[in-house]
């Protein structure tokens, strides 16, 4: 086949009109988000001091640094998913749910006595936590490599783990409502744990799906 | 592009067809750094030209052009060339003499390369490959291909896409 053949080919197939990609993303993203929290619900469901803590700033934080998770992972997945697209700040904000941590760490090391640390590291259910946010992680993360795969990721390892890293904040929002221990402690060890895991998977998952 | 973008055949043929220089000039340079007879470009030239119509709508209008398609064909052009450099080293293996390629070689390598499209074009299944065959190598319309092989436009056209699609599934399944 000739090159202007194949134009000739490509023109005539120019009808055919792929779904653009904002659509593709809130689509797919929504329909993981949506099994998740369904799952969420089915099989575990808000802790019991949910409305009671409320007005905990402990409590809070969770969601602030879970969220920032969230949200910088999906723009700087959004941003790699097209090729010839600058990440601008995008490349930087992933760092800002670390650094909250870091900030709510020394918070907690200056109001919380010594002898206590431990024991708030360690919290009441570690190893539920190191479970629940990789499987709550399952559905978006898909969600969001179909999206990608959509797109045309010219760097399929940073792109899969940048959809790692949003899936897992969204999973880690969801955890948190059923999760009973609050103490940034728990979640820098833990929670960046289970983060960790879903990141490195979706880095080897990228380089393997996600080529075109 | 915008145009072609919103329907336009006619101007999305002249685009492609304009960007090929450029393209075949990347992929020439591509290729001499590597080693590679510039013959071999020209399948780097139809890989990119195949990337950037099928993912098409990765690009933002609303963002200049030549950004996104530097993106795609570098990325393209490094798949292609790592690929065929590759095989040329194999080649080479099975050649006593590295450094010297005599012209009959070059001839037989131009010779495998369009082997190796056409094989490309036969391992689609038989109503793809027509379709895609009508529409380029024969140049017809749509509308009278769909006449000749006695089908829909419609289903022609989906014939076309996905053939389309396999042939870009192909080249990057022959990188590995």
């Amino acid at each position: 086949m000739k090159t202007d053949q194949l134009i000739a080919a490509l023109t005539a197939d120019n009808d055919e009109k792929p779904a653009p990609m904002r659509r593709a993303f809130t689509l797919d993203l929504a329909l993981g988000l949506i099994l998740s929290v369904v799952f969420f619900f089915i099989f575990m469901g808000l802790r019991d001091t949910f409305f009671a803590s409320l007005d905990q700033p402990r409590f809070l934080f969770k969601f602030v640094f879970t969220l920032t998770m969230a949200l910088s992972g999906l723009v700087l997945a959004w941003r790699l998913a097209r090729p010839g697209v600058r990440l601008g700040l995008a490349g930087w904000a992933v760092w800002l749910a670390p650094a909250l941590i870091v900030v709510a760490c020394l918070a907690e090391m200056a109001t919380v006595p010594r002898d206590q640390w431990l024991a708030r590291m360690i919290g009441h259910n570690a190893m539920h936590c190191l479970k629940c946010i990789p499987l709550l992680a399952l559905a978006p993360l898909a969600g969001l490599f179909l999206a990608l795969k959509h797109g045309a990721p010219t760097d399929p390892r940073r792109a899969g783990a940048a959809a790692a890293f949003a899936a897992s904040g969204l999973a880690a929002t969801l955890y948190a409502m059923n999760c009973p221990d609050d103490s940034p402690f728990f979640l820098a060890v833990w929670y960046i744990l289970g983060t960790s895991i879903v990141v490195a998977l979706g880095w080897f998952a990228g380089g393997r799906w996600l080529r075109w | 592009m915008r145009a072609a973008l919103a329907g336009d055949g006619a101007a999305y043929n002249r685009l492609l067809t304009a960007l090929t220089p450029y393209l075949r000039n990347l992929c020439r340079k591509a290729c001499a750094r590597v080693g590679l007879a510039a013959g071999e470009a020209e399948d780097a030239v139809q890989e990119t030209l195949l990337a950037i119509h099928l993912k098409r709508h990765t690009w933002d209008s609303t963002q200049s052009l030549t950004p996104w398609i530097a993106a795609i064909a570098r990325n393209k052009i490094i798949d292609s060339t790592r690929r065929r450099g590759r095989r040329a080293e194999t080649d080479i293996a099975d050649f006593e003499d590295v450094l010297s390629t005599p012209p009959e070689q070059e001839d037989f390598e131009r010779e495998q390369e369009k082997q190796d499209a056409l094989r490309l074009l036969d391992q689609l299944g038989g109503k793809q490959r027509e379709a895609i065959e009508a529409v380029s190598i024969r140049g017809e319309s749509l509308k009278i291909a769909a006449v000749k092989l006695g089908v829909t436009e419609g289903a022609l056209r989906v014939s076309v896409h996905r053939g389309l699609k396999a042939l870009a599934e192909l080249y990057r399944k022959s990188q590995s």
